[in-house]
């Protein structure tokens, strides 16, 4: 009977070992850590501000009170579905807190004060991020539902950021010093970064069929792209300068064109360069992996050899290719980052600017649609892959 | 031995001899250079540079096995199958922050110079580690798992005795391509001051002169090959004991 | 030596051991045969607690399986599986070494048993003990497992379809060496195996189990004469069963005194194998031949044909 008791009352005390982890972390983030940072200008750091000092009270104690919400939640709530909308509450909490605070704290007109989330808002951030993580995870989403939680998400915060709620946040006042410049600089990271992508799948399609038929080609190619892959990208691009600049001082209407030693072209081609790997890599890969069988029936049934190709054999290897593709993109939208130090533009020139600058906040802003654009790109290429796998199956 | 062999050693002894004595190779770059702009990087000294570099690879590199692998290790047992899926979202979410806004992003937290570097390369560095640690793990012949357990190995000595050693392969595979990777990752650091080949690839573009990118790049890419082909053969050596029927 | 009591296994909804009881003598091999899902795996090792039983407990020399921590437990019984397991990161010294090794016993005395055994197994030390598992033939590897499990000298080895990957021709032989192995250290033998000729070749006591429940326990003799249960029968085959009873009588068992004319049969063959040999000569009568050579006895057909009834 004692036993009995034992093992029910154990397994009611069972706390979540994750929300264990999160809860404290965030407990000891919010007692110990700052909530925000007031600086009088965006150069100098900042003072340090708990949540207490910045909200009035009801503001301050309904934030705890939802953050307290969400570690009950995380620590003994099993259901995955509550513990994403506690999360995603708490979250919710934390960005109007955030929001709040930057309002209270700035005098009206002021255009040069800065207030900074601080330590503990980036600590809670973290745990309440994860802890959604963990839920969606165990959730086990479709691909479709992914994305649509995906658009989801990017639809209320552009919604949000275009309110103003987030105004006088320090990254937002950046954001509205650098308005025009950031959209320009944006587009142009997307298009360099698909751009290379498209002129490599271009390339680097046809080449990999050519290395899967002639296996003899493959330790050439393979190895010589491998080569390229070892040398550091600021390197490439950097190497690149001289040959474009010769190019363009050759030839006046490639200078028309935009190809140029400095700016956006070494960049591209770099770029262009260092995707054709995983793209010829994984079509090798792909084509292998499709059963001789398929293909036979194929042969048999009367189809011609493009024909197999193309309605056997790249659909059944698509999957594995379009993972390469995704790779790919990935490290685009990273790469393209470091194009800022050769004048190349995209959101990078943000990134090093406020290196530069000691302006924190700068670098935010260009860092964080970089992540976003990458995460992104991964979420919508592995939800594509995914439909494709089940499709072929 | 093989051709293979011997462009190998070539390379090597050219790497080891331009790191040694890099002013003797200024009449190959000079003409690379305008205005009579110094044709080897005069800033600091090359092997320190190359070395440093190295280094932070390395550490980075030690850092990311023993958390990828403890966690493999974690989440491939009965109780701590449930943190697997979490794991490898976070792991991948690494891998997916591109390591300039990692850099970027952490400067502000630890200052400048080797620290951010190293964080953002221990991060980028996890995925392959720990992935194969999985599948080093998970597909470690079941016969032999029941063998061991059924002449009475406890549960630890059967990880230390059988699953590791039996993954090992597939492990040393993945920290090969990790630090291979990073090596060329690492040159970034140097925008944010971390000591490095970076440095002189940057000194290049700033003023224009395409002999010192050169210099930093290939030494670059020539260290991550001559890594690559001196790992590949170490693994070979350590497992050559595994083998499958 | 082995007492099981009222063992029972349930996973979920099913019940796939049936409170099962039985007694292993020592010194004795016992075969235990089914089909596939009769439960006969599960019985097995739930001996040496890799299954956990749900109810009902194991005795081993009268003290109870759960007084030690079932490694430890597992140390002192051999285990011998279908695909051998050997490590194949280890030589094949070392493969054997195992649990000698985990027991803390002196180098010196690890080696000379690890040669003792590869000899005794027909394995050269000079040749094989370097050796690594996949450089062996199945046959070897198979007899490498078996060297392993007996290492560090257990009273009880456990044996699950042991023989099932081997080609027929190295399986008789395999199975000669088990008897051979097993009169020379004296060990407790519990087999599970499917096949119902090597059940009765080796088997001493032969257990038959069906949907988790044993069956019938018994010589192979009474499963052939007395079946307990129509199962039994159908397992045991109702086509042959007068000449698998006589496969179980050795000539020397069953001869007459006298000698006579006609071909002559050693001692230890099988009364089937005599008369198969009667048949194809034509004769009526067989001599039978001592271990020395002189004979020692004669068996006529009417002897041999009354041994093949209940």
């Amino acid at each position: 009977m004692t036993a009995a008791l034992q093992a029910a009352t154990a397994s009611r005390l069972k706390l979540d070992p994750l929300g264990v982890l999160l809860s404290i972390a965030g407990a000891a983030a919010l007692m110990f850590l700052p909530f925000v940072l007031v600086k009088a200008n965006r150069i100098v750091p900042g003072d340090p501000r708990a949540l207490g000092e910045v909200l009035p009270a009801w503001g301050a104690l309904g934030c705890e009170a939802a953050l307290l919400l969400c570690a009950l939640v995380a620590l003994g709530v099993a259901d995955a579905r509550v513990r994403l909308a506690a999360a995603l509450l708490g979250v919710v909490a934390l960005a109007l807190a955030v929001a709040a605070a930057g309002d209270a704290l700035t005098p009206p007109g002021n255009k040069v004060m800065r207030i900074a989330p601080g330590a503990a808002f980036w600590v809670l951030l973290v745990a309440l991020g994860l802890m959604a993580t963990d839920a969606t995870t165990r959730l086990r989403p479709g691909p479709g539902l992914r994305v649509l939680f995906l658009a989801l998400s990017f639809g209320v915060i552009g919604l949000v950021l275009a309110h103003g709620t987030f105004d006088n946040l320090s990254v937002m006042r950046e954001y509205a010093v650098n308005a025009t410049r950031f959209a320009h600089e944006a587009r142009r990271h997307v298009w360099l970064a698909l751009g290379s992508l498209g002129a490599a799948v271009i390339v680097a399609l046809p080449l990999g069929i050519l290395c899967h038929r002639v296996p003899r080609l493959r330790p050439g190619v393979l190895g010589a792209l491998n080569v390229i892959q070892t040398i550091p990208a600021i390197a490439l691009f950097g190497i690149l300068m001289a040959p474009l600049g010769a190019l363009a001082t050759a030839l006046p209407w490639a200078g028309e064109l935009g190809i140029r030693g400095i700016g956006a072209a070494p960049a591209a081609v770099a770029l262009f360069l260092y995707s054709l790997l995983p793209i010829v890599a994984n079509t090798v890969a792909g084509l292998k992996r499709v059963s001789r069988a398929a293909v036979e029936a194929a042969r048999g049934m009367g189809m011609t050899p493009w024909q197999v190709l193309s309605g056997v054999e790249l659909i059944l290897a698509l999957p594995v290719i379009l993972t390469g593709i995704r790779v790919v993109l990935v490290q685009n939208i990273g790469m393209v980052t470091i194009a800022a130090l050769i004048g190349g533009g995209g959101l990078g020139t943000f990134v090093f600017q406020g290196i530069g600058q000691t302006a924190i906040d700068l670098v935010l802003l260009g860092a964080i649609p970089i992540v976003a654009l990458a995460f992104s790109a991964a979420v919508l290429l592995d939800a594509l892959v995914e439909v494709m796998d089940r499709a072929r199956t | 031995m093989s051709a293979a062999t011997w462009l190998r050693g070539a390379a090597a002894l050219l790497l080891v001899a331009f790191l040694a004595a890099p002013q003797r190779f200024a009449p190959l770059f000079a003409p690379l250079t305008e205005y009579g702009a110094p044709p080897i990087y005069d800033q600091g000294n090359l092997a320190l540079l190359a070395l440093a570099q190295l280094g932070t690879v390395c550490l980075a590199a030690a850092a990311s096995t023993i958390v990828a692998v403890a966690l493999g290790i974690l989440v491939t047992r009965p109780s701590g199958a449930q943190f697997l899926p979490l794991s490898r979202t976070l792991v991948n979410i690494g891998q997916t922050f591109p390591p300039v806004a990692v850099l970027a992003v952490t400067v502000p937290l630890v200052g400048f110079g080797e620290k951010p570097t190293l964080i953002a390369l221990f991060a980028y560095g996890l995925l392959p580690i720990f992935e194969n640690t999985i599948t080093g793990l998970k597909t470690c012949p079941p016969q032999v798992l029941e063998a061991a357990a059924g002449m009475g190995m406890s549960a630890r000595q059967r990880l230390r005795a059988v699953e590791l050693p039996l993954a090992m392969p597939l492990i040393l595979e993945g920290i090969r391509l990790s630090l291979v990777i990073n090596v060329g990752t690492a040159t970034i650091g140097s925008t944010v001051a971390a000591k490095g080949l970076g440095e002189v690839i940057i000194a290049g573009l700033l003023s224009n002169n395409t002999a010192f990118i050169l210099q930093g790049g290939l030494v670059t890419g020539l260290m991550a090959i001559l890594l690559y082909d001196a790992l590949a053969a170490l693994e070979r050596r350590v497992c050559r004991r595994v083998q499958f029927d | 030596m082995i007492t099981i009591e009222s063992l029972t296994k349930v996973y979920g909804t099913t019940t796939v051991v049936d409170d099962v009881s039985m007694a292993v003598d020592r010194n004795s091999i016992t075969a235990i045969v089914g089909t596939s899902g009769s439960g006969k795996s599960t019985l097995l090792r739930m001996i040496n607690r890799l299954v956990e039983p749900t109810a009902g407990r194991v005795l081993l020399d009268g003290s109870d399986t759960r007084n030690e921590p079932a490694h430890l437990l597992r140390r002192r019984i051999g285990y011998v599986i279908q695909g051998h397991g050997l490590f194949p990161h280890r030589t094949v010294a070392e493969n054997i070494a195992t649990v000698p090794r985990l027991l803390g016993w002196q180098p010196a005395r690890i080696r000379a048993r690890v040669e003792e055994l590869l000899r005794v197994f027909q394995l050269d030390p000079g040749a094989y003990a370097d050796a690594f598992p996949h450089q062996l033939s199945g046959g070897q590897q198979q007899r490498v497992g078996v060297a392993r499990a007996l290492a560090a000298e257990p009273a009880v080895l456990l044996m699950d379809e042991p023989f099932g990957a081997l080609d027929p021709i190295i399986r008789a032989k395999a199975q000669e060496d088990l008897l051979d192995i097993q009169r020379r250290f004296g060990t407790t033998i519990v087999l599970v195996t499917h096949d119902m000729d090597e059940a009765f070749r080796l088997g001493g006591q032969v257990a038959v189990m069906s949907a988790g429940k044993l069956l019938q326990y018994d010589r192979p003799a009474v499963l052939l004469t007395r079946p307990a249960d129509p199962f039994v029968s159908r397992l045991t085959g109702v086509a042959d069963r007068a000449l698998k009873l006589l496969s179980l009588t050795t000539a020397g068992e069953a001869a007459l005194p006298g000698g006579c004319e006609g071909p002559q049969v050693a001692a230890s063959v099988s009364l089937r194998e005599v008369l198969s040999e009667l048949v194809w000569s034509g004769a009526r009568a067989a001599a039978v031949l001592g271990a020395d050579g002189t004979p020692s006895g004669h068996l006529t057909v009417a002897a041999i044909l009354a041994r093949g009834r209940p």
